[in-house]
């Protein structure tokens, strides 16, 4: 956090009390006073603590010792001691590691595209324009959308027949791919899905980050001599890192979780196991597969904790990554 | 970038850069003025190109939610509305609990607003202007918190759920996401500037209590940003998939859970589908129409300082 405390305290001792004898009636109303100081931030903080141990904390926890028992969806208050049973079982499963690809690959190809985009329509944005206001509010309308809404939609859009993309394409002669089927086709119609989403929710992001570069910068690059793309690329950028380092981090742990999307591409049946061939089968998919659709409950669990370790990863991964940057950039 | 190279033309800026223009009410919610380049015809045919991809998808749920199914799959396919969208909401309606769905979803989204806005705020004032100790360390655990996946906590959440009695009622939607992070972060965010430690000093001057001094200070002054927040909230809440598509069940859904239902059904009639989520989406549009200037520029506001 970049904001600092200032330097004057916020709860000064109310001036009247200042004066007064330290005995009598007013004694008690001091260390009253005293008490209300000192304990009223932890009781404007703690609902979210509460909140957030019981619902958040807690179940992360219980997570791990469920994911060591035998946990059937029919009997939820019955459970059996099965130590790392329910870990081999989902690390030998070949759909576990055909969902942990897809969920990687998926998320690189939705989050690197949409955050390019963002970037440029940022830029884009940040120009004087007419109406401006207009132009933001509407490249952020699919943020007012719903997953379901936004799935289903383009459910439509990316059906082999009939659908709104393959006419399209068909003026192009190459109209008759079955996008929910192929192995990349799909993971591109659920890319398409994020990307429209949250394309726009992220360029505001970056717009309000330009806005806060002080303008003396642009002008002295281009009293340089700098072009508009070389004032992009060694002003904006530059002065944008952190908030590009905040909305990779973001859109990772987003596309960790994606289940909506692929549940609802095909839908029924298909939808709960992530296509015909899993091509586009998530973990959060598989989690629910396992968990909902089969009922154990145990593997849900053991893939839940197979999640935390992926998003360590990943963690780690951007910490080596942005440490190497740093480095190379001194 | 220091040397210039003669040939490159330098790029014209406009003669005098005006000041951003003050906003009228003073809210921390203006749209600033940024860079002053002007943006040509390049930039605005862009913008038109995005915003048509922006927007036609929910003017196309529209189109499919007013025709019947084989039209809607017809090549070429129709791109006017056409007269079916009352049949296709009531056969929504009966297929999909979708009326039940409706109350649900405001009575979930509202909860979850009302105890956001209380408990975001009392928690942002108090990491924005109270001095207690463990204050940073508090405040990183609150941020850090935005980096969990609800899908790591789900399976015990389901069964202590059911343990409590509140299987597949709204009570499981409702109270794990009565107040967030970014609700905290927020309004922290904002009151850092928008209250003055006058106010509150004077206030204590005239001694008032603490809980006296949130309810006559610090909730006028948080207003605006209340309002944004209220917002968001309200759009996340509403559209929430995950967490309530396992919780709830087909007797008690809210409107997006309804969706998924309809579309997981053996054959699901596509228009009627259509009708569907046109229905879940159109309280967001008009929240969003009405409001659009102020949630872009909330959104820009809670993504600024760090």
């Amino acid at each position: 956090m970049a904001t600092t405390t200032p330097a004057r305290g916020a709860h000064t001792p109310p001036t009247g009390g200042s004066g007064v004898a330290p005995n009598g009636p007013s004694a008690w109303r001091t260390r009253l006073w005293r008490f209300d100081d000192k304990a009223s931030p932890y009781a404007y903080i703690a609902p979210f603590f509460l909140i957030f141990g019981a619902f958040g904390l807690y179940p992360l926890l219980y997570t791990g010792w469920i994911a060591l028992h035998r946990v059937e969806m029919t009997g939820l208050d019955q459970s059996e001691w099965v130590g790392f049973d329910n870990f081999a079982k989902i690390l030998q499963d070949s759909e576990f590691w055909t969902a942990v690809t897809n969920t990687f690959v998926i998320g690189v190809i939705s989050t690197v595209p949409q955050l390019l985009v963002a970037l440029g329509l940022a830029h884009l944005l940040n120009y004087k324009l007419r109406a401006s206001t207009f132009w933001r509010t509407v490249i952020l309308t699919p943020y007012a959308t719903s997953v379901a809404t936004a799935a289903l939609v383009f459910a439509l859009v990316f059906r082999a027949d009939g659908g709104l993309l393959n006419w399209v394409l068909h003026f192009v002669g190459i109209g008759n791919t079955d996008w929910g089927d192929g192995e990349w086709t799909s993971k591109i119609a659920i890319s398409v899905i994020v990307i429209w989403r949250w394309t726009g929710y992220n360029a505001l992001i970056y717009l309000a980050a330009m806005q806060a570069v002080p303008t003396d910068l642009y002008e002295a690059a281009s009293i340089d001599g700098a072009t508009r793309w070389q004032q992009f690329r060694k002003v904006t950028i530059p002065s944008l890192r952190p908030t590009i380092l905040f909305t990779i981090v973001i859109s990772t742990i987003g596309s960790m979780q994606l289940f909506g999307e692929p549940l609802l591409l095909q839908g029924g049946t298909i939808g709960a196991v992530g296509g015909s061939e899993h091509q586009y089968e998530t973990l959060s998919i598989y989690l629910f597969n396992y968990g909902w659709k089969l009922g154990h409950l145990g593997p849900a669990a053991a893939v839940a904790w197979a999640m935390l370790v992926l998003l360590l990863l990943i963690a780690l991964i951007n910490w080596i990554v942005g440490r190497f940057v740093r480095k190379s950039a001194a | 970038m220091t040397t210039t190279s003669p040939t490159k033309t330098v790029p014209v800026l406009d003669p005098a850069p005006l000041p951003a223009p003050a906003d009228k009410k003073g809210s921390r919610f203006k749209l600033g003025a940024g860079q002053q380049l002007k943006g040509g015809p390049f930039t605005y045919l862009t913008l038109i190109v995005i915003g048509l991809g922006s927007v036609f998808p929910l003017y196309w749920t529209l189109v499919a939610a007013s025709h019947d199914q084989q039209r809607v799959l017809d090549t070429p396919p129709p791109f006017l509305p056409g007269g079916r969208l009352w049949s296709n909401i009531q056969a929504a309606w009966d297929q999909a609990h979708l009326g039940k769905a409706i109350v649900n979803s405001f009575i979930v989204a509202g909860c979850i607003t009302a105890a956001t806005l209380f408990f975001c705020t009392l928690a942002g004032y108090a990491f924005a202007k109270m001095r207690f100790r463990g204050r940073g360390a508090l405040m990183t655990a609150v941020i850090a918190t935005l980096t969990i996946p609800p899908q790591l906590s789900v399976v015990p959440l389901f069964m202590m759920m059911s343990d409590i009695g509140w299987g597949g009622k709204l009570e499981s939607v409702i109270f794990p996401t009565l107040v967030g992070a970014f609700g905290v972060f927020f309004m922290r965010q904002y009151l850092l500037e928008a209250l003055p430690y006058e106010l509150i000093e004077a206030a204590k001057v005239d001694g008032a209590t603490n809980i006296r001094i949130v309810w006559n200070v610090v909730l006028p002054a948080a207003r605006p940003a209340m309002m944004v927040l209220g917002m968001l909230t309200f759009v996340q809440a509403w559209n929430d998939f995950f967490w309530p598509f396992l919780a709830l069940n087909q007797e008690n859904p809210t409107l997006q859970v309804a969706l998924g239902q309809l579309s997981a059904s053996y054959t699901p009639d596509q228009s009627i589908v259509m009708a569907g989520a046109l229905i879940s989406t159109l309280p967001l549009l008009l929240v969003f129409v009405v409001f659009g200037k102020q949630i872009v520029g909330g959104i820009m506001a809670g993504a600024v300082k760090g």
